[in-house]
């Protein structure tokens, strides 16, 4: 019954994408509603089945499967078949809800936000066949369909991306989000080799119960490791993890309810969906390694964030940077934390992207009153003030930022403390005491610039050329999403206790999956993990309050009492303001290195072909034609001057024998006689 | 059903003979879409009797006696698993190119449709005999009309790209013409009473065994005439050409339908004829078709014309085919023919469009374009999803294909090397950036081309020849069982048989006997042989 369900909830969306790619324009108001309507269908569904689940089924994972492609019997390997399998354990039925709530709320928002668009039909099409995709991640209990989908969802995400494709900006991000994607999902695709290589099947529950019978790729835990880095490459591409960050902040490109949905809440968060799903398998030393590369993002991407002006701009990384979080999380083992924060995260996060739409978008008709054309709407240097007019906008805007900063109340403060509590619990454990320096560094700087942002956004004077009160705020269909948002960015809705998550349904409901790899290569068990929590907990709360509390603290020292000068710092700063600026340098760096290398390469390849592999067939051309020119020659002069020779010899010898020929009897008995007497000497 | 076999392979060439009568160029265009038609619609019978279960069992066979008197040489066209789904995308292409060419050729109508209508037949004839000399003569029968196509109602550089492909084939075809004779001999004195025969199910057969060092330079002269075909790298050099050169009908042909004979030949001929030969040159024929895989896309990035585009990514997508074929495992071959049938449907959707822009401004340059979409909507949703398809999007049918051979390949046992997969997966991220790219230059971005402002949209014609293309795209992707199903049988056992094959010719092989060089080379093969043995 629930499998059937989980079926609908699948399949809405792409019924809505069917209608509307053939028959959007048809349909009244371009579809819009009709689109809206699956996708809340899907998310009411998914909210009972997150319900049933929880509540009748706790333990167990629902699971469904039907045989979907037999592709052949291989000798070596053996049948290859692959199902369309469903799993439904806690960890999916929480994420269908988040994913359809929040796919939800944007197919509202955008019915304001993308009012007389070009192309709206389009659009929404395209959000349906990415809430598919999503939904079939979630719902898949096998790494190949996970890939498909997993890809699916690449290039829902090209499409909207590209939405605007006169923009060649616009155009330029899909490419690179799809292509830098790619690179991660090639990983990853190798990764799922090594395993099907090894175990002949792709279903998780088969693989983890392979290994945990003491069955390795290739007999070698060193293979195992290779198997989950490999995977968790994948994550690295879809969740914009350092060093394949640099598709994210291009990403913003998109229409902002596509920010929010696909390039903040959902999509992006698919990376650490993944990780929570191969878990059992990883071991201590592939968890080393996603902890690392998390808070290598995390660290990253929050000091550039610190820097830019683009409202998107500041939000996609500080998207990074809590994506890194969230991985960091699942590597050191802080499970359930990790992906707490990618729930709580999904839903303020999607608030502030909604906010910033609601900001441009009274920006963008503000500036189009004064026929400004040239104004960017998205630089927050040309905004302030902005609260009085928007208050709705504003106060729903503050509560993410408060979420986002980890202050106490907040869902934000909930997930953040716990994975916080975790690094600090891997540092005792492990002596890895880098990780929680970064974790809490980190957290102090995204008080800092979440706060800057909101400060100059909506606090002070408004800056700019337009005038404040041409700014009005957004629709309803706009504002009602923000405050539902608003709303589930309080703690309430994951814990009844406001200072510690542990004792909510959430961590009740979702438990860290026992680790079925070999005992020497484990990481620590919950309950060992769990333990060293415990013990930190309350300094881990501590601290992060203490540190949020100072960054915030400084960025109203700084932007609303300007008590320190912004500028001041920042060139007594430097190379170090100037490096966060231009965002590290990557693009430039990846640009010269690879893109341009690759082209160099190609070019010299193409001169190649040109010229040797096509010069050397060309060459074999050049030389039978010049044999064949020889060989007239021979032929000319040698074989058929063989030819004309032996005609003349003929010649020759008949003239010569034609002189013998006298025709006098006399000389021939003269012949006669001396050819016996020849012949006489010759035979005795 | 034996005749209706018959009636699909010669109805387009008694159409080309009855073109002769015909008074008008529409009458002309009417006879060849009939004759396509019909010739497509009576195929579709064969496939929905095609006896899935059996398919190793060559069906709707017609043989004659023996043609020559004196040699056991015979008229047998039959469809097995090998040759179906290539023999229907042959006939599923007929009608599709014929429309594809009703207002783009001026010149000599009626040459032009007798000549795709001959190629018609000798494509049909070469997936359907079962006879090498008949396979041959079916082989070269299609150069010529080819080498009219490009060489009449080509672009500017028409006659020197024709003549580099009619001779290069040539060459090639020639030297496997010599290694047929010898093997037709060589068969008879072995198991045919001394009567020369190239019946391909008594060369096919497990009691013909042939030395390991005949075997070497066979399949060498076999091999080289069908990678010329491929084309596989380095012999690729007359394709970029050929194709640039070729109107729009003959390049769709020439992806679609004739570059599959190098690999169909590859897998019909090579593999059960000399499979201790395959499994030794396995490795290498991997390595070349990987570096085709690279090189093809690194050098499609950087053309200037979308055609030559298109081209090189063919040498990058039949290096896939080609690592499938010698990674000598089910899953792997099977992809290599799913693959075959993949990049016959993308990428002859994609020089189907680019004629499409063709014929609208005469330029193949992808300087001249950019921002199309926003002129021909409808064009971009094709030109999409077929630059999707090429570029191995899950749910479409590349994906398939790729998917079997690169996991294939992981597995094999001959390759030996995971750095086979790990490389040719790097395709699939270069086929991204190429394809995209271009994708992009072409139809994203604002207008820059004034000429380009007032394009019209694909007119109904149009629609109709490219949405039956976008159909098969999809549902491969979809379900891939539904076309895969067809080649199962006979590939396990082809595969096997020739396992087995292989490994008896091994056994009786005395070591001693081969020269030092042959010797070295078959250690490889017995490494293989053993550790088939051990599983």
């Amino acid at each position: 019954m629930l499998i059937q369900l989980s079926l609908i909830i699948l399949l809405a969306p792409m019924l809505g994408f069917l209608v509307l790619i053939f028959a959007g324009k048809k349909l009244p108001r371009n579809g819009d509603w009709f689109a809206t309507g699956l996708i809340t269908l899907s998310f009411a569904l998914s909210l009972y089945l997150l319900i049933t689940k929880l509540t009748l089924h706790h333990g167990e994972a629902i699971t469904g499967t039907m045989t979907w492609v037999v592709l052949g019997n291989a000798a070596e390997a053996g049948s290859l078949t692959v199902p369309f399998g469903i799993m439904i354990d806690n960890l999916a039925a929480v994420m269908l809800v988040v994913v359809t709530l929040i796919s939800m709320l944007v197919h509202f928002f955008s019915v304001g936000y993308m009012h007389g668009d070009v192309r709206y039909s389009r659009y929404y099409a395209y959000l349906g066949l990415f809430s598919f995709s999503m939904l079939g991640i979630v719902l898949t209990d096998n790494l190949l369909m996970m890939y498909i989908f997993w890809e699916l969802v690449g290039i829902s995400s090209y499409l909207l991306i590209g939405h605007w494709y006169e923009k060649k900006s616009a155009s330029n991000a899909a490419n690179k989000a799809f292509i830098v994607n790619r690179i991660g999902d090639a990983g990853m695709f190798i990764g799922i080799m090594i395993l099907f290589a090894s175990f002949s099947t792709f279903a998780f529950g088969a693989i983890f119960d392979t290994v945990a019978a003491g069955n390795l790729p290739f007999n070698s835990t060193a293979w195992l490791t290779a198997a989950g880095v490999l995977i968790f490459c994948g994550a690295v591409g879809k969740s914009a993890q350092f060093p394949l960050h640099v598709w994210l902040p291009d990403a913003m490109e998109g229409p902002t309810p596509i920010s929010a949905l696909i390039h903040a809440a959902t999509m992006v968060a698919a990376g650490v969906y993944l990780v929570a799903r191969v878990f059992p398998i990883l071991t201590a030393d592939a968890l080393l390694i996603i902890a690392y590369i998390g808070a290598i993002t995390a660290l990253i991407a929050a000091t550039i964030a610190i820097t830019q002006f683009d409202i998107k701009k500041v939000l996609a990384y500080s998207t990074i940077s809590q994506l890194g979080y969230m991985i960091m999380g699942l590597g050191v083992g802080a499970y359930t934390a990790g992906f707490m924060h990618l729930v709580t995260h999904a839903s303020f996060k999607a608030g502030l992207f909604l906010g910033a739409g609601s900001v441009i978008y009274a920006m963008h008709n503000a500036l189009h009153k004064k026929n400004d054309h040239h104004t960017d709407a998205q630089d927050i240097r040309n905004m302030g003030g902005l609260k009085s007019r928007m208050p709705v906008t504003y106060w729903t805007f503050l509560i993410f930022t408060l979420a986002i900063s980890g202050i106490p109340l907040t869902s934000g403060f909930l997930s953040k403390d716990e994975i916080l509590a975790g690094t600090l619990a891997f540092g005792t454990l492990s002596g890895h005491w880098l990780l929680p320096i970064i974790g809490f560094a980190v957290a102090g700087l995204t008080a800092f610039y979440m706060f800057r942002l909101l400060i100059l956004t909506f606090h002070g004077k408004h800056a700019g050329t337009t005038s404040l009160d041409d700014v009005v705020e957004s629709p309803k269909v706009m504002t009602i999403p923000l405050m539902v948002l608003g709303a589930l960015s309080l703690f309430v809705f994951y814990s009844f206790n406001p200072f510690g998550a542990s004792s909510g349904w959430f961590f009740a409901a979702i438990e860290r999956p026992a680790s079925v790899v070999p005992a020497l290569m484990q990481p620590a068990t919950s309950a060992v993990f769990h333990d060293a929590v415990s013990s930190m907990h309350t300094l881990a709360m501590v601290l992060s309050i203490l540190i949020a509390a100072a960054g915030v603290l400084f960025a109203l020292a700084v932007y609303q009492w300007n008590k320190v000068s912004a500028d001041r710092m920042a060139s007594s700063l430097g190379f170090m303001y100037r490096g966060s600026l231009n965002k590290w340098y990557f693009d430039e760096m990846y640009g010269s290195v690879f893109v341009n290398g690759t082209i160099g390469i190609t070019k010299i390849l193409r001169w190649f072909d040109e010229n040797i592999v096509d010069g050397a067939v060309n060459g074999a051309a050049t030389v039978t034609s010049r044999i064949s020119v020889v060989s007239r020659w021979f032929d000319n002069t040698v074989v058929d001057g063989l030819v004309n020779l032996s005609a003349r010899l003929t010649e020759m010898t008949g003239t010569l024998l034609g002189k013998i020929q006298t025709g006098k009897v006399q000389t021939y008995f003269i012949y006669i006689v001396f050819s016996f007497i020849v012949l006489f000497f010759l035979f005795i | 059903m034996d005749i209706l076999l018959q009636i699909v392979i010669y109805l387009p060439l008694l159409g080309a003979l009855v073109l002769l009568a015909a008074r008008t160029d529409e009458m002309v265009r009417m006879i060849s879409l009939f004759v396509t038609l019909a010739s497509f619609a009576l195929s579709v019978p064969l496939m929905l009797n095609f006896d899935v279960a059996n398919s190793h069992v060559a069906q709707f066979m017609t043989e004659t006696g023996p043609l020559l008197a004196g040699l056991d040489v015979k008229y047998i066209t039959a469809l097995d698993g090998l040759s179906l789904l290539l023999f229907m995308l042959t006939t599923f292409f007929g009608p599709i190119v014929v429309l594809s060419s009703w207002t783009s050729i001026k010149k000599h109508v009626k040459g032009f449709f007798a000549m795709l209508l001959i190629l018609q037949t000798g494509s049909l004839g070469v997936f359907a005999s079962l006879d090498l000399v008949v396979f041959y003569v079916f082989f070269e029968v299609t150069l010529i009309p080819m080498y009219f196509l490009i060489g009449i109602w080509g672009g500017e550089g028409r006659i020197a790209a024709t003549i580099k492909f009619f001779l290069y084939t040539l060459v090639g075809s020639l030297i496997m013409l010599v290694a047929l004779i010898y093997l037709g001999f060589h068969a008879g004195d072995a198991i045919n009473n001394g009567v020369f025969t190239t019946d391909w199910r008594l060369l096919s057969s497990p009691v013909y065994q042939i030395g390991l060092v005949e075997q070497t330079w066979l399949f060498l002269a076999f091999a080289l005439a069908f990678c010329i075909k491929v084309p596989l790298f380095p012999f690729h050099t007359w394709l970029p050409y050929a194709h640039t050169e070729a109107p729009t009908a003959g390049s769709v042909v020439l992806a679609a339908i004739m570059l599959k004979m190098g690999t169909y030949g590859l897998v019909r001929f090579c593999l059960p004829f000399f499979p201790n030969a395959s499994e030794a040159f396995a490795p290498w024929m991997g390595a070349l078709a990987v570096i085709g895989i690279i090189y093809g896309a690194l050098v499609a990035m950087v053309q200037k014309d979308v055609k030559k585009l298109v081209a090189y990514s063919s040498v990058s997508h039949l290096g896939f085919v080609v690592l499938g074929i010698f990674a000598l495992n089910t899953m792997a071959v099977q992809g290599a023919i799913i693959q075959m049938v993949n990049h016959g449907l993308s990428t002859g959707a994609l020089f189907l469009i680019v004629g499409m822009i063709y014929d609208r401004r005469h330029t193949r340059m992808i300087s001249d374009f950019g921002g199309l979409s926003g002129v021909m909507p409808v064009f971009a949703v094709f030109f999409m999803i077929a630059t999707l398809a090429s570029v191995g999007l899950p749910g479409l049918n590349g994906f398939v294909g790729e998917f079997l051979i690169l996991n294939g390949a992981f597995h094999s046992v001959v390759l030996n090397s995971y750095w086979f997969t790990i490389l040719g997966a790097t395709g699939v991220i270069l086929a991204a950036v190429y394809m995209l790219w271009m994708y992009r230059r072409v139809m994203f971005g604002p207008i820059t081309n004034k000429l380009n402002e007032k394009l019209a949209d694909l007119n109904a014609r149009e629609i109709t020849l490219l949405v039956p293309v976008m159909i098969f795209i999809v549902w491969i992707g979809i379900r891939p069982t539904h076309f895969t199903q067809y080649s199962e049988h006979q590939v396990t056992q082809l595969l096997e048989e020739s396992r087995e094959k292989s490994a008896a010719i091994l056994q009786s092989a005395k070591a001693d006997e081969l020269p030092g060089w042959a010797g070295k080379f078959y250690d490889i093969t017995q490494e293989f042989a053993s550790k088939i043995g051990e599983e």
